[in-house]
C-alpha cells in the first residue's frame, strides 16, 4: 500500500514537472550519451605572475567544485595545450551554470556598516522622505574618508539596502562585478542577513593561504572548536593591521568586516583585537564542513586568475546512440536470463522476484527522471551499466530471503511460520549488507568528485530502492502468498514444497491437521545414518547408564572393599556428561 | 537439474552433505596467494594501460567538414595504429574532434594526414594539440581518499556489528584479494583503463564487502553461543554456515553474472572497445572473484584468526577431548563427525504417537 502511494506520488511529481515546469518524462543523459556545450577558457593572471601548470590545475579544481556544487551532472574538465581549460557540460546548461564556469571568483574584504534581517525594510528611513529614487544623491564621500564611516551609505545605497530581499533565491546567485571604490549592499550567502558595506579594503588576492582546523589553545592544547586560519602576504598584512586596528575600536556591527565573494557575503566576523602579523584566525560556530568550505572559498578568492572565454560550442556525444541501444539490449537479455533462472530455481516463487525487480526498475526510472529534473542528475553509460548491475544486488535480497524461508521450512515449520521466522533473520542480513553498500555510496559521494560522485549517487539510490522494495513489497506479498493454499500446502510448482525441501515424516499443519510426506518422494530423503555425537552418545539412555554404573560399582564392591563414595561417583559423572552434550 | 539442486541445497542445510571448506583452508589460502601473486606481477608487467582520461593525449580538430560521419575517423586512426580507439565527436556544425590516447609524435603527423584524407579537407584544416587528463591526479586522489575513509568506517561498522574485529579483518583481506586480482586480470588482458573501468572496480569494492557480510551474518548466527556447548568446534559451525549459504552464494552470483555477462558478450563481440566492454569485464571478473573469496577465503581466514583466540582454542581442545573420550567409551570413532553436523529438529510423529485416551472408569 505504502509503495503504491509512493509510486503514484513519484509519477505525479514527474507529470507535474512536465506540465508546469521544465521536467521531462525521460531521464536526461550525460555528456557521453547526449553531448553538450564545450567552453574553452584561457586563464590570465590579474597580477603579473605567469600562468603555470599548477595554477591551471588549481583553476580546474575550482571550476570542478563549482560545477559539482550545482548538482550531480558529470562535467568533463581538461586542460588543453598547457594553457587552456576545456569545460564540457552535458546538455544545454542554463545561463547560471555557464556563468558559474565563466566567471572568476572575486574575493574582497569590506567593512560592515549596517546589517539587518534579510527581508526588505518596509518604510524607508525617516530622513529620506517620500522622494522618488532618481533624485537620490549617489555621491560617495571624498577619497580619504574613513572606510567605516556611515557616510558611505549614500541615499541611493540606502534605498537599495531597504529594498533588498535576501530571501529571494535570485538574489543569492551572486556574480557580476562590484566597484571596489564605493559602498555595496549584499546578501549573506545563505540568505540569513543583508549588509551595507564600505569600500574594499583588502583584495582577496592578498591572501596567501587559508586552511581549516581545530583551534589550538594558548597553551598548545588542541580544543574542540573548528576555526579557519588565513595568512596574508606582506602588503595584505599591513592593510589588515590598519583595518583591524580601526575596527577593534568600533562597536557592533561596525567592528565587523565582510568577506565578499562574487557579491555575496560568505562570512562577516567581528574584530576583537589588532592583528599585526597578517595571521588571522576566524572562530565562531563552525562545523568541520563549514570551516572547510570557508577555507576553500578564501583560497578560491586568493587565486589571481580571470578567465577569457575562447569559444563556446555544441559538442556531440562521444558514444553513439548505438552504444546505448546495444547496452539496453544487453540489459534486456540479461534480465530475461535472470527471470528464466529464478523461475527454474524458485518455480512460481520466481514470479515474486520478477515482479519485485520490475517494480524496482519502475521506481529507479521514476526517481532518476525526477532527480534529473530537480537535481540535474544525468545518466551516463557507466551509470546505465551500474543500474544493470544493480539487478544482481537487488535480486540478492530476495534470494537471501527465500533461502531463509526454505531453511525454516526444512526445520519443519509451516509456511506462515517459516515466512515469519525467515523474514526476521533475513531482514538482519539484508539491512547489514545494504548498510555497508549505502555507507560506501555516502562516503564516495561526499569525498569524491566527477564521475565517481555520479557512480556513488547511483549506488546509493539503488540500495535504498532495494530496501524499499523488500520491505514494502516482497515481504508483504510473501505473507499473503503464505496464506494461499497453493503455497501454504506446498504445491510442487510453488517452489516451497516441503517434501522437495527435505522435510521428513509428519509435520503439523495447523488446525489439528498433520501433513505426511509421501514415501515415493522420500526415496532420496531417507533418514540419514546419524553418526553425530548426539546420536552416538545417547545410544544409552540415562537409566541404562546409571544401571551400568551401578553394576560396575557393585562389581567393584564385590571385588574390593570399596566405600559408598565410588557408588555415588559414576552417577555424578554421567549426569554432568549429559548436561554438557 | 533444479530438483537435484534443491536436493543438494537440503543436504547442505541439514549437513547431510558437507564440504570441508574451512578444514581445507590451506589449499584455498595457497590458491588465493597464487592468484594475488600472479595479479601483482601482471600489474607490473605489462601493467595497466591508462586511457586518455587519465594521462591526456592528442586531440585533432578537423574543421570545415561536410559530413559528420564518425566511422571515417575511427578507420583513419586505426589505419595508423590498429590498437588505438579514438573518441570522436562533432563540435558545432562543421568540425569534428578526434581524441586519441597514446600516439607517438611521428604517428600524430600521420594521423593528421589520414584524417585530412578521410574527410577530404586540406591538411591545414586539421589542427592537433595535446589535451590534459580529464580524470586528473586530483580526481584520483580524492577518490582514493574516499575509499580509504570508507574502508576505515566499514571496518569499524563491521567490528561493531559482528562484535568481532577479526571478521572485519578477514573481510578486508578478502576485499584486497578481490581488488588486486580483478585489477591484475584487467591489466593482463591489456584493455585500456577508462573511467568506466574504475567505476567497475569501485562497484566490486562495494559488492565484495556486501557478499562477505551476507556469509558472515550466517557464520555469526551459527556460532552464537558456540562456547556454551561442547558438541562442535567453532570451525565446524563456521563450515556449516558456509555450506548453508552455498546455495545463496551460487544463486546470487549467477543472477548478478547473467546481465553482466550479456553486456560483456555484446560489448566485446558486437560493439568492440568502449565503455560497456570495459565496465562489464571489470565487473565480471570481480563478481566471480568476489564469490570465490567470500566462500573460500573470508570465512576460513576468519576461522584461522579466531582459533588463535584463547577462549576458542580452549573450547576446541575441550570438544576434541570430549569426543576422544566418547570414542573410547563407546568403541565407535566419533572424533570426526562426518556429516549431520546440524541438529535434527524434532517433528510431529502423527496422531498415532499421541497418548491414548485412558479407558473409562479408571480414574
Amino acid at each position: 500500500m505504502t509503495l503504491g502511494v509512493l509510486i503514484v506520488a513519484l509519477f505525479a511529481a514527474i507529470a507535474g514537472g512536465v506540465k508546469w515546469s521544465n521536467g521531462t518524462t525521460a531521464p536526461k543523459l550525460a555528456l557521453d550519451l547526449e553531448g553538450g556545450t564545450q567552453i574553452i577558457l584561457t586563464p590570465t593572471t590579474t597580477d603579473a605572475s605567469k600562468v603555470t601548470s599548477s595554477t591551471i590545475s588549481q583553476a580546474i579544481d575550482i571550476i570542478r567544485q563549482r560545477v559539482d556544487s550545482s548538482g550531480v551532472a558529470e562535467a568533463q574538465i581538461t586542460s588543453q595545450g598547457g594553457n587552456n581549460i576545456v569545460v564540457a557540460l552535458p546538455g544545454k546548461p542554463s545561463e547560471a551554470t555557464l556563468n558559474l564556469v565563466r566567471e572568476s571568483a572575486q574575493m574582497r574584504f569590506r567593512p560592515v556598516l549596517m546589517t539587518a534581517a534579510p527581508t526588505p525594510t518596509a518604510t524607508a528611513t525617516p530622513g529620506s522622505g517620500p522622494t522618488v529614487a532618481p533624485t537620490l544623491s549617489n555621491t560617495p564621500p571624498a577619497a580619504g574618508t574613513d572606510a567605516s564611516s556611515t557616510s558611505w551609505v549614500t541615499p541611493a545605497l540606502q534605498a537599495q539596502y531597504d529594498a533588498l530581499d535576501c530571501t529571494k533565491p535570485s538574489n543569492l546567485v551572486g556574480g557580476g562585478g562590484d566597484d571596489p571604490k564605493v559602498g555595496l549592499v549584499a546578501c549573506a550567502k545563505d540568505g540569513s542577513a543583508k549588509y551595507a558595506l564600505g569600500p574594499v579594503e583588502i583584495e582577496g588576492t592578498e591572501i596567501t593561504n587559508a586552511s581549516s582546523g581545530l583551534k589550538v589553545g594558548s597553551n598548545g592544547v588542541v580544543t574542540n572548536e573548528w576555526v579557519v586560519n588565513m595568512t596574508f602576504n606582506s602588503a595584505g598584512s599591513a592593510q589588515f593591521a590598519t583595518t583591524t586596528a580601526r575596527l577593534a575600536k568600533l562597536t557592533s556591527p561596525q567592528n565587523r568586516f565582510a568577506m565578499v565573494l562574487d557579491r555575496l557575503v560568505i562570512s562577516a566576523p567581528s574584530v576583537s583585537a589588532v592583528i599585526p602579523d597578517g595571521r588571522a584566525e576566524i572562530s565562531g560556530s563552525f562545523t568541520r564542513t563549514s570551516a572547510a568550505t570557508l577555507a576553500n572559498q578564501l583560497n578560491f578568492g586568493a587565486l589571481p586568475l580571470t578567465f577569457t572565454v575562447q569559444s563556446e560550442e555544441q559538442v556531440s556525444a562521444t558514444l553513439g546512440t548505438e552504444q546505448l541501444q546495444k547496452g539496453l539490449l544487453a540489459g534486456l537479455i540479461g534480465l530475461v536470463l535472470v527471470v528464466g533462472y529464478s523461475l527454474v530455481q524458485y518455480r512460481t516463487l520466481g514470479f515474486v522476484t520478477v515482479a519485485s525487480l520490475a517494480l524496482a526498475a519502475v521506481i529507479s526510472y521514476g526517481v532518476i527522471t525526477l532527480l534529473s529534473w530537480t537535481q540535474g542528475y544525468r545518466l551516463s553509460l557507466p551509470g546505465v551499466a551500474g543500474l544493470i548491475v544493480a539487478i544482481g544486488i537487488t535480486a540478492d535480497s530476495f534470494i537471501v530471503y527465500f533461502e531463509r524461508v526454505r531453511d525454516e521450512l526444512r526445520d519443519g515449520r509451516t509456511l506462515v511460520g517459516a515466512v515469519d521466522k525467515g523474514w526476521s533473520r533475513a531482514r538482519r542480513t539484508i539491512l547489514a549488507s545494504d548498510a555497508v553498500n549505502f555507507l560506501a555510496a555516502t562516503v564516495l559521494y561526499v569525498l569524491a568528485v566527477g564521475g565517481v560522485r555520479g557512480f556513488a549517487f547511483t549506488l546509493g539510490l539503488t540500495t535504498l530502492i532495494d530496501l524499499l522494495i523488500v520491505f514494502t513489497f516482497t515481504h508483504p506479498v510473501m505473507m499473503l502468498l503464505a496464506k494461499t493454499s497453493f503455497f501454504g500446502d506446498g504445491h510442487p510448482a510453488s517452489g516451497l514444497d516441503p517434501r522437495r525441501l527435505g522435510v521428513r515424516g509428519v509435520r503439523y499443519a495447523g488446525r489439528g491437521r498433520v501433513v505426511t510426506g509421501t514415501t515415493e518422494d522420500l526415496t532420496v530423503l531417507d533418514v540419514p545414518e546419524v553418526s553425530s555425537l548426539r546420536a552416538a552418545v545417547p545410544a544409552r539412555t540415562i537409566a541404562e547408564r546409571r544401571k551400568a554404573a551401578a553394576e560396575a560399582a557393585e562389581a567393584a564392591a564385590a571385588g574390593a572393599d570399596a566405600g559408598d563414595a565410588t557408588e555415588a561417583e559414576p552417577a555424578q559423572t554421567t549426569s554432568t556428561e549429559r548436561n554438557e552434550s | 537439474m533444479a530438483v537435484g539442486f534443491a536436493q543438494w541445497g537440503n543436504d547442505l542445510y541439514t549437513g547431510r552433505r558437507s564440504y570441508g571448506i574451512v578444514g581445507r583452508r590451506k589449499i584455498w589460502f595457497t590458491i588465493a596467494a597464487l592468484l594475488v601473486t600472479v595479479s601483482a606481477v601482471l600489474l607490473v608487467v605489462p601493467g595497466l594501460n591508462p586511457g586518455i582520461d587519465f594521462r591526456g593525449g592528442s586531440e585533432f580538430t578537423i574543421s570545415g567538414v561536410s559530413t559528420s560521419n564518425r566511422q571515417a575517423a575511427v578507420t583513419a586512426v586505426a589505419s595508423i595504429d590498429p590498437k588505438e580507439v579514438p573518441q570522436v565527436s562533432a563540435v558545432g556544425t562543421s568540425s569534428i574532434r578526434v581524441q586519441t590516447s597514446n600516439l607517438a609524435n611521428t604517428q600524430v603527423e600521420q594521423v593528421r594526414l589520414a584524417l585530412a584524407d578521410a574527410y577530404k579537407v586540406s591538411k591545414d584544416s586539421v589542427a592537433s594539440s595535446f589535451v590534459g587528463p580529464s580524470w586528473g591526479q586530483d580526481v584520483s586522489n580524492k577518490a582514493i581518499r574516499g575509499i580509504v575513509v570508507f574502508l576505515i568506517l566499514v571496518t569499524v561498522v563491521m567490528a561493531l556489528y559482528f562484535r568481532a574485529w577479526r571478521m572485519a579483518v578477514a573481510a578486508l583481506v578478502a576485499l584486497g584479494h578481490d581488488l588486486i586480482v580483478t585489477v591484475g586480470l584487467y591489466a593482463g588482458i591489456g584493455w585500456e583503463v577508462t573511467p568506466a573501468t574504475v567505476i567497475g572496480f569501485l562497484t566490486i569494492l562495494g559488492y565484495s564487502i556486501y557478499d562477505t557480510v551476507v556469509v558472515f551474518d550466517k557464520v555469526r548466527e551459527n556460532t552464537q553461543g558456540v562456547l556454551e556447548q561442547s558438541r562442535f568446534t567453532y570451525a565446524e559451525q563456521a563450515n556449516l554456515a558456509v555450506n548453508q549459504t552455498l546455495v545463496r552464494s551460487i544463486n546470487t552470483t549467477v543472477v548478478a553474472l547473467l546481465p553482466v555477462g550479456s553486456i560483456l558478450f555484446i560489448g566485446a563481440f558486437i560493439l568492440g572497445a568502449g565503455t560497456l566492454r570495459d565496465i562489464a569485464l571489470a565487473l565480471f571478473v570481480g563478481l566471480v572473484v568476489g564469490a570465490f573469496s567470500s566462500i573460500f577465503l573470508a570465512t576460513p581466514l576468519e576461522v584461522a584468526l579466531r582459533m588463535r583466540e584463547p577462549a576458542i582454542a580452549a573450547h576446541d581442545a575441550k570438544v576434541l577431548a570430549a569426543r576422544a573420550a566418547a570414542s573410547e567409551e563407546l568403541g565407535v570413532d566419533v572424533s570426526v563427525p562426518s556429516h549431520a553436523v546440524q541438529l535434527l529438529p524434532g517433528g510431529h510423529l502423527g496422531n498415532q504417537a499421541q497418548p491414548r485416551r485412558r479407558k473409562q472408569g479408571r480414574r
